[in-house]
C-alpha cells in the first residue's frame, strides 16, 4: 500500500514536467535508480533507492570493491554523483572535482582544481567542507569555497562559465551543493558567524547570468515577498515583515544564511529550503523576532517570490539554524486527515516538523530527541516554540552562563540529511545527542571577522554517554519508532533502499547498514577515516554498488576532536569523553562497496 | 604594549640583580595568569571569552585542538609569548598540495589585538595545567 503511494508520488513528479521550464532530462534521471544524479537523491530529498540486490539478507556479504584517495585531508561532506558511466567526486578546499570512469574503476577522466585565494580558509567557520557539485544539462556546477559558481563540461571538465556569488572578504563563503531545476541553478551562501545577510540566487544554466536573488532578511523587495499573498501560519505576512522585526539597522547584519539543501516540487513549481541563525549569537544585541532567520521558505521557482514562510525559532538564543533539508512526501495521513503534499523537516532546534507544503500549514511539531529541553512544545495555533525560561539565554542576559541546554548549538541534527523510505513510510535520521552551556556577550562587527558573541561548552546529556543516535521517525505521528545509540554524533547523510535497509556512517569511520524494521545492525565496515559524507547507491553493468566519502572534519571535527569537556559534574562515565582523535585521523577516501560476484 | 609581561620581566631582572636564588614566589609572579582554587582573574577570564569568539571555531573547545588546527595547550609548551603573538598578529599559511592550513592574521582585529595578553594568559594557564577544561569561574573582584 505504501508502495503504491510511492509510485503515485513518482508519477506526480513526472506529471509536474508540464511546467514550462522543467528540466525534462533531470526529472527523468532523478527517478532512475541506476544513477545518482543529485546530492539529495531526488528532488524530494528522499535519499532512497529502489535497488534491492543489496538487502536485508545479502548485505552482510558487502565488501569494498575499490577505493580512491582524494589527496585532501580535511572534512569531506557530500557524496559522489553517478551519471551514466561517470562518477563525480569533490573535495573540501581546494574543491577539486574528479570525473571517474566506472568502466575502469578509479580511472580519472578529468580533474578540475579551481584557483582560489587561500585566505578564504580563514573565514570558513567550521572547516573547509563542501557538499558537492550538481549535474544538469551536460554540466557539472560547483560552488567553490570563495563563492565562485563554475559550470564545467561534464564530459571534459572545461569551464563553460563562472560567476561570483559573494565576497569572501566580508566572510561570505560557500559550502553547499547547488541544485539545478528547470533552466536554472540555485545556490545559497554561508557566513552566519560573520554577520552575512543570507540569500539564495538563481542563475541561468545556459550562461550563468543572474535570474533572481531573494534575501532572507531585508526589505520586501529584497526578500521577494508579496505582503498580501505570501503567508505565515495562514496569514499574509504584511508590509515590512522582516525589517519591523529588528531594531534599527541590525537587519543589515541579519544572518539567515542559506547553506543547507534545496528541494523542489515540479508540480507546484516551488522550491523549499531553510534559513540560518540571525547575526550574532548574543540575542540581547538584536531584540525582536529577527525575521526571516530560522525559517522554512517556499518560493516560486521561476520568480523567487515567496509563497509561504514558517519561522521555527523566532529570536534565536541558541544558534539553532533552520537550514536542514526539507523532505517532500505525498499522501501522509495525519490524525486521520490525508495530506496530499507534505513536507518533513528535522530542525537543529530538536523539533521535527510536518507541514502541508502547498500552504505552509503546521501539522506536527514534536521532539525527535527526548533530551530536548529549551522549549516545552510548539504552540500549534501560533507556531511559536514555548521557551523554558531556565534555558533562555536572553532571559539570562549578557555575561550570564546558562547551563544544561539541550540540544547544543550543533543541533539535534545538523545538515547531514535524513532518508525516507516510501516502503515503510518512515524517516531514517542521523542525530546528535549533545547539550551545552551558553554565555552570550557583547561583540562589535568588523567585516570579515567572526560575529559570534557567545561562549559555549558542550557535553552529552546528563548521565548519558552516547553523543549520537540513528533513529527511525514516524512523521505523521511525530514519534520515534526506534533509536540506535552511537558513541559520537552521527554526522553522515543516510540512505534507505528497497532492500529494506538503511545506511549511515559514523565519526569513527564505520559504514553501517541496519534493518529498517528495528534498527538492528546487519553490516559494519571501518573505512580509513571518520564519515561525515553522504552515502549513495547506483548500478554499473547491472550490479549494485554503495559509495561513500570518508574524511573526518566539519563542525564535528572541531567539537569532538579532543573530546567534549567533562568538567560539569554529574555527567556520564569516562567513555563519553573519549576523544574522536583516539579513533580516527584525517584523510579523504572514496570507498565503493559491492557484493561478491 | 605587553605591559604585564614587561613588568613581570623587569621584576624578575630586579630580583636577579639582588641575587637571591629564583624563588617559588618569583616564578609565580611571572605567570601571565592568576588562578586560585580553579578561579581566574578578570584578564584570564577575558582571554577565555575572546578565545571563544575568535579562535575556538578552529582550535576547538578549551584550546584543545580540532581535526585541523593545532592543540594550543601543547603549542604553548614550546612557544613563548613572542612567538605566540607573532603567529596571532601576522597569521601563518601552510597551503601546499597536501595541506590547506590557514591561521588568519589578527593584527587588525581589535577584539584580539587589544586582548592578546589575556588570550595568551588563558591559554598558558590551560597549557601549564593550572586550569582545566570548560568555562572557568571568576575570582570575584
Ligand atoms: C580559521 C581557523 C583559525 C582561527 C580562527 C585561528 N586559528 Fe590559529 N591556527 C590555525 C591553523 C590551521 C594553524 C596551523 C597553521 C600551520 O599549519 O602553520 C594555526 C596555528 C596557530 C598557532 C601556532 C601553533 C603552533 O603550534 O605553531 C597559534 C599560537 C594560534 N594558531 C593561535 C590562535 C589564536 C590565539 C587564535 C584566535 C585569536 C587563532 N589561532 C585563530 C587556524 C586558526
Amino acid at each position: 500500500m505504501v508502495r503504491r503511494f510511492a509510485l503515485a508520488a513518482m508519477a506526480a513528479l513526472a506529471l509536474g514536467a508540464g511546467s514550462a521550464s522543467a528540466n525534462q532530462e533531470l526529472l527523468q534521471m532523478q527517478r532512475d535508480p541506476n544513477q545518482w544524479v543529485m546530492p539529495t537523491g531526488n528532488y524530494a530529498n528522499w535519499r532512497y533507492s529502489e535497488l534491492n540486490q543489496i538487502n536485508r539478507e545479502t548485505v552482510r556479504n558487502l565488501r569494498p570493491s575499490w577505493q580512491f584517495s582524494t589527496g585532501v585531508l580535511r572534512g569531506h561532506e557530500g557524496g559522489p554523483l553517478v551519471v551514466g558511466d561517470m562518477m563525480y567526486i569533490h573535495t573540501p578546499f581546494p574543491n577539486r572535482v574528479f570525473a571517474m570512469d566506472l568502466n575502469t574503476p578509479g580511472r580519472v577522466i578529468w580533474r578540475y582544481e579551481p584557483q582560489q585565494d587561500p585566505t578564504v580558509i580563514g573565514v570558513m567557520c567550521c572547516d573547509t567542507v563542501n557538499r558537492g557539485p550538481a549535474y544538469g544539462d551536460g554540466k557539472i556546477i560547483l560552488s567553490q569555497a570563495d563563492t565562485t559558481l563554475v559550470a564545467l563540461d561534464a564530459k571534459t571538465g572545461k569551464e563553460i562559465w563562472k560567476v561570483k556569488n559573494g565576497d569572501a572578504a566580508k566572510g561570505e563563503t560557500s559550502t553547499m551543493a547547488p541544485m539545478i531545476f528547470g533552466d536554472k541553478v540555485l545556490v545559497g551562501i554561508s557566513g552566519g558567524e560573520y554577520g552575512v545577510r543570507g540569500h539564495v540566487t538563481a542563475y541561468n544554466l545556459r550562461d550563468g547570468s543572474q535570474a533572481w536573488r531573494a534575501y532572507s532578511v531585508g526589505t520586501d523587495e529584497d526578500i521577494k515577498v508579496d505582503p498580501q499573498r505570501t503567508t505565515h501560519m495562514g496569514q499574509p505576512v504584511g508590509a515590512n515583515s522582516s525589517i519591523s522585526s529588528w531594531q534599527g539597522d541590525q537587519w543589515k547584519l541579519g544572518g539567515g544564511t542559506t547553506w543547507g539543501w534545496f528541494s523542489y516540487d515540479p508540480e507546484l513549481n516551488l522550491i523549499y529550503y531553510g534559513t540560518g541563525n540571525p547575526g550574532t549569537w548574543n540575542p540581547s544585541q538584536r531584540p525582536g523576532d529577527n525575521k526571516w532567520s530560522m525559517t522554512i521558505m517556499a518560493r516560486d521557482a521561476n520568480t523567487g517570490v515567496a509563497r509561504w514562510f514558517y519561522q521555527m525559532t523566532p529570536h534565536d538564543e541558541w544558534d539553532y539554524d533552520g537550514v536542514n533539508e526539507m523532505i517532500l512526501v505525498d499522501n501522509l495521513t495525519v490524525r486521520g486527515q490525508r495530506v496530499p503534499k507534505a513536507l518533513v523537516h528535522f530542525d537543529r532546534n530538536g523539533f521535527a516538523y510536518t507541514m502541508n507544503r502547498e500552504n505552509g500549514a503546521l501539522l506536527v511539531a514534536e521532539k525527535f530527541d527526548p533530551a530536548v529541553n529549551w522549549a516545552s512544545h510548539v504552540d500549534m495555533q501560533t507556531g511559536r516554540p514555548q521557551v523554558v525560561r531556565d534555558f533562555s539565554t536572553r532571559a539570562g542576559g549578557e555575561d550570564k552562563n546558562v547551563q544544561n541546554i539541550c540540544p547544543a548549538a550543533l543541533g539535534t541534527k545538523d545538515q547531514q540529511p535524513a532518508a525516507f523510505s516510501p516502503r515503510t513510510g518512515m524517516f531514517y535520521v542521523p542525530t546528535n545527542h549533545v547539550c551545552m552551556d551558553y554565555e552570550p556577550f557583547r561583540v562589535s562587527y568588523t567585516a570579515g571577522q567572526p560575529f559570534i558573541g557567545a561562549t559555549l561548552s558542550m557535553y552529552p546529556p546528563k548521565g548519558e554517554q552516547n553523543l549520537g543516535n540513528f533513529i527511525a521517525w514516524d512523521a505523521a505521528a511525530g514519534k520515534i519508532v526506534w533509536s540506535r545509540p552511537e558513541r559520537f554524533s552521527v554526522w553522515s547523510g543516510a540512505l534507505a533502499t528497497a532492500g529494506d535497509i538503511a545506511f549511515y556512517g559514523t565519526l569513527e569511520g564505520h559504514l553501517k547498514a541496519v534493518d529498517v524494521r528495528d534498527g538492528k545492525e546487519l553490516f559494519s565496515y571501518r573505512t580509513p577515516s571518520g564519515i561525515i559524507g553522504n552515502i549513495n547507491t547506483f548500478t554499473h553493468r547491472g550490479k549494485q554498488y554503495v559509495a561513500v566519502l570518508s574524511g573526518v572534519g566539519g563542525w564535528a571535527g572541531i567539537g569532538m576532536a579532543a573530546g567534549l569537556e567533562g568538567s560539569s559534574e554529574g555527567l556520564g562515565a569516562v567513555g563519553a569523553y573519549r576523544a574522536l582523535s583516539d579513533y580516527t585521523q584525517l584523510g579523504g577516501v572514496l570507498t565503493v562497496f559491492a557484493l561478491p560476484d | 604594549m605587553n605591559t604585564r609581561l614587561v613588568v613581570a620581566a623587569a621584576g624578575a631582572l630586579c630580583l636577579a640583580l639582588a641575587a637571591p636564588p629564583p624563588s617559588a614566589v618569583s616564578a609565580e609572579e611571572e605567570k601571565p595568569y592568576k588562578v586560585v582554587d580553579g578561579k581566574v582573574d578578570r584578564e584570564t577570564f577575558n582571554g577565555y571569552r575572546r578565545y571563544g569568539n575568535s579562535c575556538l571555531q578552529c582550535h576547538g573547545p578549551d584550546g584543545s585542538g580540532s581535526s585541523y588546527a593545532p592543540n594550543l595547550t601543547e603549542s604553548l609548551k614550546h612557544m613563548d609569548y613572542v612567538a605566540f603573538s607573532d603567529v596571532v598578529i601576522n597569521g601563518r599559511q601552510n597551503v601546499t598540495q597536501s595541506q590547506q592550513n590557514v591561521m588568519p592574521s589578527f593584527g587588525h582585529v581589535e577584539d584580539v589585538a587589544l586582548y592578546i595578553n589575556d588570550i595568551y594568559g588563558y591559554l598558558k594557564a590551560r597549557s601549564d595545567g593550572a586550569l582545566g577544561r570548560g568555562r572557568p569561574q571568576r575570582l570575584d573582584n
